[in-house]
């Protein structure tokens, strides 16, 4: 069987220790967690944790079905056979030098990216799309010298059927 | 009302009609056992060691199929329950564990006796708690109760901060709500016509009962299955006691230590129906030589034990009753019945099998064989009597030669295989049926590790016997480095140890003990007899081997059958 990353949407109790019981549960029995995003819902006592995990399907059902017996978990959906949307955001600090400063610059034109803090030795930029966006801005980036860097786990919203 | 926590924990404890306790006090438990002190409801049974309090509520949990309660300390108190909790939950057996901890105000500090335990436990229990504040410890202890017997059951521990327990808040039982955690699936009439398919082209089926079925208490609707249409069944060591050990149909244990005639069935069936197993590697040998030429139907309460070790070709999500009620109507409904011939010569072959290789030992000279022992307790006993097991060969002698007709007759701890389990399992299941002979075979090696029980055996008088298969060696591994480490055996010689009669003796119990064949049988019927905790001291011929066995890594049709030739 295949082998993909799967993206899979957990709706949770929001406890102290919800988060450890799914990175406990899945460790331990030596699943691999690539990404990972939590927040609270719009209910503050449901949170939703978005995770991705490579594997073939049949290690991929064994992890929902472990995921569900977690006594705080109350849903567990794979958004990777459905149709869903993904995003992950990177915040880039781009330090200027006279030999980058206009590369970067046209680079921010061309493609629409958001400068969220300028001064006149480094930029921060905000940079949000799915995980070919961002690989493809990643690798724009690098060569021009990247200071430091923060990617979200991805983020994912199933469509309606 | 307003209640302190304290007051709440027992209330509680009463309206879950819990009976007894299993436990040991402590600094942050003394207010609670300042409560239990006045309580004329609950009974409290003081053991020597927190892993005994576990093993006792599991022993009790198993024979009765209610929830065991412990209540311990915190720190070193909870640290010692774990091995305990871990043995309930690989068996899927209903405890609430009540331990103490610091105040809340503490907790992080590391305060004297502080430990994380609901951190050390979440990996080895169902669920846990840590109780924050007074507000949520009527709701918790309420939905401890009802995880640990929902669904597929296991252990949950609830931790006390003595802070909270010392606290008052207003109580009142009508208000009190909890999540409803899991609710079974119910197996659709799409499957049951599936299953309808497979059973009625088969030409050699064979049940593979778990103790999935024992924890459904689907035995009756199990045995009624298999009877109804002469299905022969084998059986997993938890599942030991669904069916009748004493039914021509049944082929005993499969895997490691099964029966030939059992591993030969598996591997030779075109079907098999497997109710309420996980297929343990104990069990299937190696994987890909599994019951190689069968269609598999799995029926579980728990989709995680779906298709996990073994593919299956269906599978079923539900309660093992429920489904197997289906299974049973459906078949009468659809008037199946067997094609006669086909499946005489199904059981044919398998008498076959029976006949060229049985069960059995050599009797020789003036060694006590352990197999003897088991079987003389059968015979003295007429097969009634509960029986726990330690871990080893004891346990295994015992699974073998013991015909166990009903569930719950065998208590042994199967998947996490703890040594020190049957001493302090057998006063919980003792405690629950005061007026059954409980009887724990033992080795020498597992009841040293929890032997400080007999004080405790002792204390309240409750009569358990312990039938000691003593070999001086740590017989199963011993056994692994005669076959498998060209007999070195490191560290396996217990020949040092103390005179278990006398031991028996200093602790205030009977001790009687056996040295030859002929001494066998008036010893159990005098141990048996005497209205007193008692440990049999057998000794035992010292290389004896559990046989057959199936050496790791191999098909469960290689089988070692000790002095005979090995049989494919």
């Amino acid at each position: 069987m295949e082998k993909k990353e799967h993206i899979i949407s957990i709706l949770v109790h929001n406890k102290p220790d919800v988060l450890a019981r799914i990175a406990g549960t899945l460790g331990g029995k030596g699943y691999n967690i690539e990404s990972l995003s939590v927040n609270t819902t719009t209910s503050y006592e449901i949170s939703k944790i978005v995770m991705t995990s490579i594997g073939n399907q049949a290690t991929i059902t064994r992890i929902e079905n472990q995921l569900r017996k977690i006594v705080d978990v109350t849903q567990v959906d794979d958004l990777t056979n459905v149709e869903s949307i993904h995003r992950e955001m990177i915040l880039v600090k781009m330090a200027l030098t006279a030999e980058t400063k206009d590369k970067i610059e046209n680079l921010i034109d061309t493609h629409k990216w958001k400068v969220i803090v300028s001064t006149n030795s480094y930029l921060i930029l905000e940079i949000t799309g799915d995980k070919p966006q961002i690989d493809f801005a990643l690798a724009r980036l690098e060569p021009l010298g990247i200071s430091d860097i923060t990617r979200t786990g991805i983020v994912a919203l199933k469509l309606d059927d | 009302m307003k209640l302190k926590g304290t007051e709440i924990l027992l209330k509680i404890l009463e309206e879950e009609e819990v009976d007894i306790i299993f436990g040991y006090p402590g600094g942050t438990v003394l207010d609670i056992y300042d409560k239990l002190y006045n309580s004329s409801r609950l009974k409290h049974i003081l053991v020597r060691h927190e892993q005994g309090a576990v093993h006792a509520a599991d022993g009790y949990a198993r024979a009765t199929g209610k929830v065991g309660v412990c209540l311990v300390t915190s720190g070193p108190g909870a640290t010692n329950t774990v091995t305990g909790i871990a043995t309930a939950n690989m068996d899927s057996i209903p405890l609430v564990v009540f331990t103490g901890q610091v105040p809340t105000t503490l907790i992080g500090n590391d305060a004297f006796q502080e430990c994380d335990i609901t951190g050390i436990t979440r990996p080895c229990s169902k669920h846990n708690f840590l109780v924050r504040n007074i507000e949520e410890l009527a709701s918790t202890i309420k939905e401890a109760f009802h995880i640990a017997r929902t669904g597929r059951p296991g252990p949950v521990l609830v931790d006390l901060p003595k802070n909270v327990m010392a606290s008052e808040t207003d109580y009142d039982p009508a208000n009190i709500q909890i999540r409803n955690i899991e609710t079974a699936h119910k197996p659709v009439p799409k499957k049951m016509a599936k299953v309808f398919e497979m059973i009625m082209n088969a030409k050699k089926p064979l049940i593979m009962t778990g103790g999935g079925v024992i924890l459904g208490k689907a035995a009756s609707e199990l045995t009624e299955l298999a009877r109804k249409y002469s299905i022969p069944v084998t059986g997993t060591l938890m599942g030991i006691g669904s069916f009748p050990g004493t039914d021509p149909l049944w082929l005993g244990m499969l895997g490691m230590h099964g029966t030939y005639y059992a591993n030969m069935a598996v591997s030779h069936c075109d079907l098999l129906i497997a109710v309420g197993v996980r297929f343990d590697d104990r069990v299937t040998g190696t994987i890909e030589t599994f019951a190689p030429n069968a269609q598999i139907i799995q029926i579980d309460i728990d989709p995680s034990s779906i298709n996990k070790n073994v593919v299956v070709d269906l599978p079923i999500i539900g309660d093992t009753k429920a489904t197997l009620q289906d299974v049973i109507k459906f078949l009468a409904e659809h008037n199946y019945v067997q094609q006669a011939d086909e499946r005489s010569q199904w059981l044919n072959q398998i008498a076959e099998w029976r006949e060229k290789v049985p069960l059995t030992y050599t009797q020789n000279g003036q060694l006590i064989k352990p197999q003897h022992v088991i079987e003389t307790l059968y015979k003295v006993t007429k097969g009634n009597v509960i029986i726990t097991t330690e871990v080893g060969q004891n346990q295994m002698w015992t699974a073998q030669f013991f015909p166990f007709d009903r569930p719950n007759q065998l208590i042994t701890s199967g998947g996490l295989g703890t040594m020190g389990y049957g001493l302090p399992a057998a006063i919980g299941v003792k405690c629950a049926f005061p007026d059954k002979h409980v009887v724990d075979i033992a080795g020498d090696g597992s009841i040293q590790m929890n032997i400080q029980e007999l004080a405790t055996a002792a204390q309240y008088k409750i009569n358990v016997k312990i039938v000691l298969l003593n070999n001086s060696y740590l017989g199963m591994v011993r056994q692994w480095q005669e076959l498998f480490y060209d007999k070195r055996y490191s560290n396996t010689d217990m020949t040092y140890a103390p005179d278990f009669v006398k031991l028996a003796e200093a602790y205030g119990i009977a001790g009687l003990r056996a040295e030859k064949p002929e001494e066998v049988e008036p010893t159990l019927a005098e141990g048996l007899a005497l209205d007193r905790p008692v440990l049999m001291d057998f000794r035992v011929s010292r290389e004896e081997c559990v046989y057959p066995m199936v050496g790791p890594g191999s098909s469960i049709t290689e089988m070692r059958l000790g002095t005979r030739e090995m049989i494919n």
